[in-house]
This record gives structure tokens, sequence and C-alpha cells, in this order.
């Protein structure tokens, strides 16, 4: 009697254990459904993680639409911008300011970017360094600083006109351009062969000057680009500097436009935002571009 | 400019010795540390000399010991505060938000999305920002009346002003996060899927995951980007300025203030108000840079 039961309780167990949680083939059927479920759990959170941002996003871009709508007639915000002096020319010194900014920034970095890779990688500590000191002395104590040294009794008094302020200004943009451009072009000098490409060039009988200016700066194009819309970007919005040097930029003039022209401040916030915007769309754009450009230029 | 800088000219330059006749090329490497000494190492060297001077021009620690009144303390806690509590939220709903949209199964048209809107609202700080938040949720604000419509009045039952410090912070996560994103989602994206399902075969939660394994890994360079919102926060002024008038005491309106001439104290007095902050933004860089060479062991 004893014999047959144990063989029957046993197969009885075994059939009961079979889909159970100890079979071979239960096992990841079951904790599957699990993850399942609870990823479909963490799916609906991550959605309104996503939808938490993206109302955080636009709601102030679409209160200030909004507010700049108000204005009667219809669009005469935006209408009005287009006709008033004080923005076309606040934006155009913006404009000259971040080119200029531009300009300087890459005759001043791709040189010694080139020369700490090619022939002096010990320095590149100090380098980053400097690049990386606008970070700690914010615009508000660069100008606070830059306004005491050349105030009208240094021996450069570059704060006594405006030509010297102009000067100033750029400069201080320069000096806040370091970190974008340098990282920009450090990067771009590193997916180049440098080394190959100056001894190229210099077997073939290039100078410094020509080598640099027409194998070194057309393969960094990318990168310099790039850098440079960041820099316009941040040139563009900049208040605090410019409001201390009393420049008739940008930022300064639609902090103060609001007074008499409220709608017409919210106008030029959201071109102020249209500006950044295309500026990061056209850095996308170049960067997706970049790779093949590389590759081709590498042959 | 810098490449009429430039000395050497190679006439014909000979095969054999290529990399060899540049005994001054280094001279390219002028202009930039003569630009970077004219207009960034000299104006802090004279804020340091200044801040160590008294007016009449003999080396003194007494601007620095007047820090520690309880008014100027008082500015200095008001930065600390806005600038931490904006990087640790900031910090942690960036995080998030970047894992939504790299692991977290939602369409990848909406990584490039949130990528390139990140790299718009980083840098979208300053007047428009101030302005585009009182539109919003100042005391007229779209928000502000849409909250009244459906019985919440946000200024008179919660104390709540744009103009105030938690006002601040609302309108700091605005280019907080963003920046957040566009730092850590490198990181998000090194953490490498068979660590998941290795954990997941092994039983572990969802929670146990990242409790276990992706926290820790995360940990430098969150904390490391966390500082880096800090400093960022710390040194705003153009958001603070445009959004309260100049009516708000932090540690870069008190500059300002400084500067524009309503002056409380001594110049001498101004310039060690600033070092005092630039030695926080120096800590707080140092820092950065630490962590973030302790993250790149992790994640390449």
């Amino acid at each position: 009697m004893g014999r047959p039961n144990p063989a029957i309780t046993g197969t009885a167990i075994e059939g009961e254990l079979g889909p159970g949680p100890h079979g071979p083939g239960a096992v990841p059927s079951n904790s599957a459904r699990r993850s399942r479920r609870s990823r479909y759990a963490g799916r609906i959170f991550w959605w309104l993680i996503f939808l938490i941002g993206f109302l955080y996003f636009f709601l102030p871009l679409y209160g200030t639409l909004d507010f700049s709508l108000k204005s009667k007639p219809f669009g005469s915000a935006y209408t009005a911008i287009l006709s008033d002096s004080g923005f076309v020319s606040s934006l155009g010194y913006s404009f000259v300011a971040g080119i200029l900014t531009i300009i300087i920034s890459i005759l001043i970095i791709v040189p010694t970017a080139f020369w700490v890779r090619l022939k002096y990688p010990q320095l590149r500590p100090f380098i980053e360094f400097i690049t990386l000191l606008p970070f700690v002395i914010p615009p508000v104590i660069l100008v606070y600083g830059l306004l005491n040294t050349y105030n009208g009794k240094s021996l450069l008094p570059l704060g006594d006109s405006d030509t010297g302020l102009n000067v100033l200004l750029v400069a201080a943009y320069v000096v806040l351009s370091f970190p974008y451009m340098y990282r920009a072009v450090d990067t771009g000098l590193r997916a180049i062969d440098i080394q190959s490409l100056t001894e190229a060039s210099q077997s073939l009988g290039a100078g410094w000057g020509r080598i640099l200016w027409q194998v070194i700066l057309p393969n960094l194009r990318t990168s310099l680009l790039s850098g440079a819309f960041l820099s316009l970007a941040i040139v563009v919005g900049e208040f605090t500097i410019a409001t201390f040097m009393s420049r008739p930029a940008f930022a300064p003039y639609l902090n103060i436009v609001g007074d008499s022209k409220p709608y017409e401040q919210a106008a030029l916030a959201l071109v102020s935002f249209g500006i950044t915007w295309l500026a990061m769309i056209l850095i996308a754009v170049i960067g997706r571009n970049s790779r093949s450009q590389i590759k081709v230029t590498l042959g | 400019m810098t490449n009429a800088a430039l000395p050497i000219k190679a006439p014909g330059a000979p095969v054999a010795r290529p990399v060899r006749r540049f005994g001054l090329a280094w001279l390219g490497m002028v202009p930039f540390l003569l630009f970077a000494f004219l207009f960034l190492v000299a104006p802090t060297v004279f804020l340091v000399g200044g801040s160590l001077q008294n007016a009449k021009g003999t080396f003194t620690l007494e601007n620095f010991a007047n820090l520690f009144t309880p008014q100027i303390m008082q500015t200095y806690e008001n930065s600390l505060e806005i600038s931490i509590v904006t990087a640790v939220i900031g910090g942690i709903f960036g995080l998030l938000l970047a894992y939504a949209v790299i692991s977290g199964g939602l369409p990848g048209i909406l990584r490039s999305a949130l990528m390139t809107f990140s790299g718009v609202a980083s840098n979208f700080a300053g007047v428009p920002l101030a302005f585009a938040f009182i539109y919003t949720i100042g005391r007229a604000g779209l928000f502000t009346v849409f909250l009244k419509s459906v019985g919440i009045d946000l200024y008179n039952s919660n104390g709540f002003s744009i103009y105030s410090k938690i006002g601040l912070e609302v309108v700091y996560l605005y280019f907080q996060f963003p920046l957040m994103v566009l730092i850590i989602a490198p990181a998000i994206d090194g953490l490498k899927k068979d660590w998941r399902e290795a954990a997941e075969n092994m039983g572990a939660s969802s929670f146990q995951y990242w409790r276990r394994i992706a926290l820790p890994i995360l940990m430098p360079s969150l904390l490391g980007t966390m500082i880096l919102l800090f400093g960022n926060a710390f040194g705003a002024q153009a958001t603070a300025y445009a959004l309260t008038g100049g009516f708000i005491d932090i540690v870069t309106i008190a500059i300002s203030r400084q500067m524009r001439g309503d002056v409380l104290f001594n110049p001498n007095q101004g310039y060690a108000l600033a070092m005092g902050m630039v030695i926080i933004m120096a800590i707080s860089i140092a820092g950065y840079s630490l962590l973030q060479r302790r993250s790149e062991r992790w994640l390449k």
C-alpha cells in the first residue's frame, strides 16, 4: 500500500511543481510577467515626468505669447517692434558685438589649442584651467573687476570713452566664450589627425600661418560653427556686463522697454527666445552633418 | 590677427626635417595668454588686491572680517539657499527627465526634442526669462489667473510671490534642470543595458536596481553636475535683477548695488564681497572637476 502511494504523490507533486515556481520553464515567464507589468507602470511614470517637464517648459512661453497678443489691434506688438528703432539698433549692436567676439575668440583660441595638442601637451591642464576660469568668475564680478581695472586713473583708461567701453565689452564677451570655444575647438582637433596634416603640409612647403588657415581651420569648420552659434546666443542675451558698461545692447533694451511698451516687451522676449532656439537648432544640424564631413576629410 | 603674429614662414620646406623649424612657433599662444591676462586675470587680481586693502591702501584683512556681519551673512545665506534648493531639485528632476527619454521607453523623437530644447532653455536665462515668468505666474499672470478661476489663489493664501526667494527658485529651475539633462544624458547612456538585465535575472526589483546599481554608478556625475548647477545659480545676476528690479537680497545683487554706487560700505568692502563669491565658486568648480574625473572611471 505504501509503495504505489509515494509514486502517485510523487507524480502528483511533480505535476503540481511543473508549472510552479521551481519548474525550469516557469521562472522566466512568471518574472517576465511581473517585470512587464512593472515596466508598464514605469512607462506611465516616465510619461508623467515628461509631461510635467513639458508643461513647465512651455507654460512660460505660452504666457508670454498670450500677453504679447493682448495688444490691440491683434498682433500689433509684433509689427511695432519691427518699426521700433531701439529694437533694430540694439539687436544690431549685440549682433556686431557677437560676431566680433566670435572672430577674436577663434583667432586666439585655435592656434593655442593647436599648439597644445601638437607640441605642448604638458601645458594642457594650465590652458584648460584658464578657459574654465569664467565659470569661477561670473559676469557680474568680471565686469566689476574690468571697470575698476581700466577706469580713468589706470594706464589703459578704456572705461572712460564709448569706444573704450565697446572694446572692453567685446573683450569681456571673448572671455565668456572661452569655455565653449576652447572645448569645441579641442574636440574638433581630437577628431582630426593634426600631426599627419601638419607634417604633410610642411613637407609641401606650407608655413604656420598657411597650415592654420588653409588646413586646420577648414577641418575645424563644424566645431567652430557650433562654438560660434553658442557664443552668439550668449552674447545676444547677455545683460549684466552690457548694463554695467552702459552699452546699448539688446538685453538692457529689453529690460527697459516694458516701462512704456509692455506688449512689445513680451514680443521681444519671444524674439529673444527664438534667436537662442535658432542658434541651438543650427548647432544640432551642424553636429549631425559633421560626422560625414570629417570622414570625407580624413579620406 | 593671429596669423600675422605667427612669425614662421617656410620658403620651400625641406622634406627631411619637417617638425623641427619652430623655435618661435609657440608665439601662436601669446595672443591668447595676453588676452586672458589683460581681461580675465588682471581684473581678478585687482579685486583680490583691493579686498586686502583699506581706503588708505594699507594691507588689512578687515574687509573679510566685516563679511561676517549679520546683514552680509544673510545675503550669502539667501544666495546659498537659492542655489542649493535649485541645484538639488533641478538635479533630481533633470535626472528623471533625462532617464525618461533615454531609458524610460518613450518614443525616440522625444529624446532629440528634449536635448535641443534643453540647449535652448539652459541658455535662456536673464531678462526674457524673468518676464516670461512674470507673464505666467506673476500677480496677473496667465497661470495665476487660471488657478484663481479654479479656486486656487496663488498670491493670497500661500504668501507666494514671484519676486521672493521661492519665486526666484521657480524661475531659476527653468535653466537649471535643462542643464542637468544636457550633462547627465551621456552618463545615463553609459548605464549598460546588460547591468539592468543581469540585475533583473537575479530577481532584483526596479527599486533594487536603482538603489544598488544605477545610483551608485551615476552618483559622482550626479553630485558633480549638481555642484555645477549650484555654481550656475550662485553666479546668476541678470534673471534676479530683471525679475525683482534689484530688490532681492542675494550676493550678485549686492555687488550690483555696490557698482551702481548705492554705497552701503566702502569699495574695498565691495571687493571682499566679490572675493567671497569667487572663493565659493572656486570651491564648487573644483569639486565638480574632481567628481567628474571619478565618474569617468565607470562611464566610458
